[in-house]
């Protein structure tokens, strides 16, 4: 197969472009279009890509990773049961749990334990969600759709457990889409105080 | 003319004219600049610049809304009734009512005005209330930011710089720039003792004449090529002055750009000297007033395309701003400057904005002449046919429209010239200086001949007088 060689010819500019005065009238034509549809034209058209921040917001996008918050239970507790996976996960080492055990008669003793103190100090989180990966129990979640509310206080960045609890969800929901099975509950699915081992 | 008078009235046209540029327009074109560039770019610009009120005074606006609004309703029910009243009257064609009829016009104006303002201010209070507290006024503090961050900044000299130079250089800048003011006419002439008849259209009228412009010399056009040439000076003394090589090169070029287009601009006016027979701004108004904008006169128009493209060139703006070409020379002369020092220049460069619109819509724009404007009043006329519609306005309205539409033209003008700036991307600086010395000086050579040949063949008195019938 022979070599074909195709000669491609360099464009050449008209006269029009060569006077340069078409392609100025044009060029500012389009600068004006632009302009007067911006300023002028109706809201519909306007194409003003610039959002005025305080006042108007975009919402984040529905898998953005927020500020944490810490899930309920139906009866308002934590859904923490203190295993301290996320601490043990988090790579920034900014989650610090206190574990404490239920009252001997409650139904949960001896299965559960719970955050006494739980502790994020957001100045130091990467938001890199490894925590909500590692949670077994569904806990804690960064679905907020919030950033931090700036300060200028290091204190204001330190989130305890009551802050945790009381940022909702994106749906304004403090519990998740997973349900709890309670220790008793006939849903239970392991081994609990009623049913024996 | 009295002493007192000549000086008291030239003080208040300084002022107005100081006013006018410094005051007004510098400021709004910073601001328009910027936000005309954003619009073009689908952003908004500068707009966030803000006073914010106490909560206290929101608190209070609040609580001022509703009986604002009520007070608005009642105003406005009143100027109706008043209306209705007056309406009934006019149906009647007597008055069988206790109150008079000029008593009810002014009960109307009145109330109607009060009704309109409190309607506004409730509005305003509204928008006000939910914003925070926070007066924008779409972005028109930002110059006043500028300023207050210009003049707090620190004003650096460089160690082995000419101080005096460098200090003097901004200054020779701006002053030209305001300067070439003094000679535009801004309306037409004033007579001081007739402000509230209406004039009769033609003929002399004795008294007091006061001429709207700030000096009124014979040499007109000259005085400002002279002193827009000093504003050369400006920029290579302090290219110079900054004991920087890139200054002193942005300098260099400011200068032989300036001088270059100088040449230019003279030239391409030289056609409009000719048709007008007068170097003086306020006959070439009175002129166009009289026949037809000079726009319209062929070869005057390629004349204003090039002294235009000059004007452009002569401000040191994009396309032609290669002196303080970035991406080359850092910053030009302008690079040591900071503060307030690199504001003048700032301040400089827009006024001669201004007052380059200004001339422009002098020489070629008609100036204060207003279409069917004369100076008993409007005249609307239908070509070939004789029905006219004419409205008579007294002498001080007369002057104050045409001051009005002079002030229009120009802002038209600075928003074309704006709008250039932000369409076209900078030239090459040997492409600048071959556009100049081959391309606009030669045409604009052969457009002296042509409108020389114009006059001549006694083709213009044809083409105003064609003109003239039409209008």
């Amino acid at each position: 197969m022979a070599i074909e060689i195709k000669v491609i010819k360099k464009p050449g500019r008209t006269v029009a472009e060569q006077v340069y005065l078409p392609e100025i009238a044009k060029g500012l034509g389009f600068t004006m279009g632009r302009f007067f549809k911006n300023t002028f034209g109706p809201k519909a058209k306007k194409e003003i890509a610039t959002v005025k921040y305080p006042e108007e917001t975009v919402e984040y996008p529905e898998r953005f990773r927020g500020i944490h918050r810490l899930t309920q239970r139906t009866d308002g507790s934590p859904r923490c049961v203190a295993c301290l996976c996320c601490s043990t996960a988090c790579p920034a080492q900014c989650i610090h749990i206190e574990p404490a055990e239920y009252e001997p008669d409650d139904p949960r003793y001896g299965y559960e334990r719970f955050p006494a103190v739980f502790t994020i100090d957001e100045l130091r989180c990467i938001f890199c969600g490894y925590c909500v990966e590692a949670c077994p129990c569904d806990a804690i979640r960064m679905d907020t759709g919030m950033h931090m509310p700036p300060s200028t206080r290091r204190e204001h960045f330190i989130y305890d457990k009551d802050t945790l609890l009381s940022i909702p969800g994106r749906d304004g929901s403090y519990l998740t889409a997973n349900p709890r099975h309670e220790p008793g509950d006939p849903s239970h699915p392991g081994v609990d105080r009623e049913r024996g081992h | 003319m009295t002493t007192t008078f000549l000086v008291v009235s030239s003080l208040v046209k300084v002022l107005v004219v100081l006013v006018i540029t410094v005051g007004t327009f510098a400021p709004i074109i910073i601001w328009a600049e910027r936000r005309q560039s954003a619009m073009i770019q689908d952003r908004l610009g500068p707009s966030r610049a803000a006073i914010t009120l106490p909560a206290s005074a929101v608190a209070f606006i609040d609580s001022a809304r509703l009986p604002m609004w009520r007070l608005a309703a009642l105003t406005g029910i009143v100027a109706i009734v008043a209306l209705l009243t007056l309406t009934f009257v006019a149906i009647k064609g007597s008055n069988p009512l206790p109150l008079s009829t000029s008593a009810l016009t002014a009960t109307l104006v009145a109330f109607g005005a009060a009704s309109i303002l409190l309607r506004v201010g409730y509005g305003v209070h509204g928008m006000l209330v939910r914003n925070g507290g926070k007066i924008m006024l779409l972005g028109l503090l930002h110059p006043l930011a500028d300023a207050l961050k210009f003049i707090f900044k620190e004003d650096f000299v460089p160690p082995k710089a000419d101080k005096f130079l460098f200090s003097a250089g901004p200054i020779i800048a701006l002053i030209p720039a305001i300067a070439a003011f003094a000679v535009v006419p801004f309306a037409s002439s004033l007579h001081w003792d007739y402000l509230n008849q209406v004039l009769p259209r033609t003929g002399d009228i004795a008294g007091l004449v006061m001429p709207m412009q700030v000096a009124s010399i014979n040499v007109g056009i000259l005085f400002i090529f002279a002193i827009a040439s000093t504003g050369i000076i400006g920029a290579a003394v302090s290219g110079y002055a900054s004991d920087n090589k890139y200054s002193l090169l942005g300098g260099i070029r400011a200068a032989s750009q300036m001088v270059s287009y100088e040449v230019v601009l003279g030239l391409t006016l030289v056609p409009a000297f000719m048709v007008y027979a007068s170097l003086r701004l306020e006959d070439m108004a009175m002129w166009q007033y009289d026949h037809i904008w000079g726009i319209f006169v062929p070869p005057l128009t390629l004349a204003a395309i090039n002294f235009f493209v000059a004007a452009v060139a002569e401000t040191k703006r994009v396309p032609f701003d290669l002196p303080e070409g970035e991406s080359e020379l850092v910053g030009g002369y302008l690079t040591e400057y900071s503060g307030m020092k690199f504001g003048m220049f700032f301040m400089g460069e827009f006024v001669e904005v201004v007052s380059l619109a200004a001339i422009a819509s002098v020489i070629f724009l008609g100036g204060w002449d207003v279409p069917f404007l004369y100076r008993d009043g409007f005249e609307f006329s239908l070509p070939f046919a004789s029905a006219a519609f004419s409205v008579p306005l007294v002498h001080w309205l007369v002057v104050a429209i045409q001051f009005l539409v002079f002030l229009f033209k120009i802002i038209i003008l600075i928003w074309f010239q704006l709008m250039i700036r932000w369409s076209l991307p900078r030239f090459r600086y040997d492409q600048l200086m071959s556009l100049c010395w081959k391309g606009l000086l030669p045409v604009s050579l052969l457009n002296i001949l042509v409108i020389g040949a114009f006059i001549l063949s006694g083709w213009l008195d044809g083409w105003v007088a064609f003109f003239e019938k039409i209008f």
